[in-house]
């Protein structure tokens, strides 16, 4: 019964694992990608065709040649660079300091139950409130400019971190750390050669929901007074009547956001080579 | 060698896991402890491995008391559990971070030609089979060459050949340094066919109900008069308790 089991299951085993990328097999990762450009592509170019043929006005939806035009001016007067400059900052500083406050406390409160037990219920009260709720109190306390906005920012990133970081320390595996403990390592040779390694896929993932809160509330930050950021333009083009540029400067959010987030997937990628995922086991059947 | 003196083990939850269990073994001794499950094998050698502690009673080793895990005592679990973010070399060599590095990769290079993995040394654990990743969990444990390797059902969640493969393979590596191995399997054949002395326990409280001398040349494999007839033994004598246990549960 069991020699039967062992024939069988290393062929059934393989089966399962050539199914599961069918999506990806049968259509190519290139042809996957075309037919996910196709809606959106699609959906512009009838647009732009409606508005050239005067079926629609595009007054309040500028078709893509007006809202492309709308970008190059701005990239060519040099605000598209103000203004993405301005945001990048105020996201990396809150990122930053989101971080570092989600990673501590999340270490701490993973690292002893005591302090699990001071800290973990009052940070999920304060994670009940909605963050854009601080605004009013937080120009109060710092003002209208910088340090109001780069606060919103990171209270709003370090909450994902918090959960994440915490999340993934209580899940790691008990037998691997029985391993660790069997050969006599230290505290912080535990933290450090097991633990550290066995939370970092959570953390990643943990770290890329905070970054997308972090686009997220820099929008929030600037709509509450800006002169200058991508929020600003928002702002601006709501004001003055310009519908193109709020396009443009969603477009920006989304190439921006997009790009981070692929920056801290590459970042991490190297690190991560080991982790038993379905693409893995993709990439090693088709190379 | 190793000596284990009046081991007990009471669970927070009550339940009275080992009851005074006293049992020595001797250098380069293989010692099986069989036993249904809830019998406390497990917990025995969790309690050797300093994994736990023990509720009374005491390890000792070459007469000296261990209560933490101890650098002459090593582990090898049901499961591999290699560390996934480690190739399988630098798994192996994961418990001699302590040693220069020359030292290290000379021993990690030797111990995986010598489970025939040499060729798999900067792979994964996620590219190895169920049997090889045990080898290497073995050799894990015993580059660091311990006096006593305690083993937790190595070979239970293998097919029938690559079981077979690995307990031949268990006694070859065994050979080289002769370590005091502790065997806990629920196979009896497994212990008969690798052991020097069977011990079969009882459970509520966990205890030793009978230890037998296997007298039986090398290698040994089921089917001969005198391993069957062992294998009665044993069973004869768990078939009481399996009753004794199914009358108490009802």
């Amino acid at each position: 019964m069991s020699a039967l089991e062992g024939l069988i299951a290393p062929a059934q085993e393989g089966a399962e694992k050539r199914a599961l990328p069918a999506r990806a097999r049968r259509f190519g990762t290139l042809r996957l990608f075309v037919l996910g450009a196709v809606l959106p592509l699609g959906a512009a170019l009838l647009w732009e065709l409606a508005v050239r043929a005067g079926l629609a006005s595009g007054r309040l939806m500028p078709p893509p040649s007006t809202i492309l035009a709308t970008l190059v001016e701005l990239a060519r007067s040099g605000d598209l660079a103000l203004h993405v400059k301005a945001t990048l900052a105020r996201v990396a500083a809150g990122f930053a300091l989101g971080v570092a406050a989600g990673t501590l406390l999340g270490m701490l409160a993973g690292a002893s139950g005591l302090a699990r037990a001071l800290i973990d219920p009052s940070l999920q009260g304060l994670r009940a409130i909605p963050s854009i709720a601080w605004v009013p109190l937080f120009i109060l306390w710092l003002g209208i400019f910088e340090a109001s906005k780069v606060t919103l920012i990171a209270v709003g990133v370090a909450f994902p971190i918090y959960l994440g970081t915490l999340g993934a320390i209580l899940s790691v595996d008990r037998k691997i750390v029985e391993v660790g403990r069997s050969f006599r390592l230290t505290r912080l040779q535990l933290a450090t050669r097991i633990l550290l390694p066995a939370v970092l896929p959570h953390y990643v993932v943990a770290l890329r929901a905070g970054l997308g809160l972090g686009w997220m509330f820099v929008v929030a930050a600037e709509f509450m007074g800006a002169s200058e950021g991508l929020g600003y333009l928002l702002v601006d083009g709501q004001q003055l009547g310009k519908p193109a540029q709020i396009v443009a400067a969603i477009v920006v959010f989304a190439v921006l956001g997009k790009l981070t987030d692929a920056l801290l997937v590459a970042a991490s990628a190297p690190l991560l080579r080991w982790e038993d995922t379905d693409s893995h086991a993709a990439a090693a059947r088709e190379g | 060698m190793l000596r284990l003196e009046g081991l007990a083990k009471t669970y927070p939850t009550g339940t009275k896991a080992l009851a005074g269990l006293t049992l020595d073994v001797e250098a380069a001794e293989i010692v099986a402890v069989v036993g249904g499950s809830g019998c406390g094998k497990s917990t025995l050698l969790r309690l050797v491995a300093g994994l736990g502690r023990p509720s009374a009673g005491r390890v000792l080793i070459d007469g000296e008391p261990i209560a933490a895990p101890h650098p002459a005592v090593g582990i090898v679990f049901q499961e591999p559990r290699l560390l996934p973010w480690r190739s399988v070399a630098r798994n192996i060599g994961f418990g001699l971070a302590h040693l220069p590095r020359e030292e290290r990769e000379a021993r990690v290079a030797a111990a995986l030609a010598r489970i025939g993995l040499a060729d798999h040394a900067r792979r994964w654990p996620r590219e190895l089979s169920g049997g090889q990743a045990q080898r290497v969990a073995l050799a894990r444990a015993l580059v660091a060459q311990p006096r006593v390797l305690l083993l937790d059902e190595p070979f239970s969640a293998l097919d029938a050949f690559t079981r077979a493969d690995l307990q031949e393979h268990l006694l070859a590596l065994w050979a080289d340094t002769r370590p005091t191995l502790v065997l806990v399997t629920h196979d009896i054949e497994e212990a008969l066919v690798l052991a020097d002395r069977v011990v079969v326990m009882q459970p509520h409280p966990g205890r030793v109900a009978a230890v037998l001398p296997v007298d039986l040349p090398r290698p040994r494999a089921p089917g001969t008069a005198a391993f069957d007839a062992l294998k009665g033994d044993i069973l004869a004598i768990l078939g009481p308790i399996r009753r004794t246990v199914a009358a108490v549960a009802a």
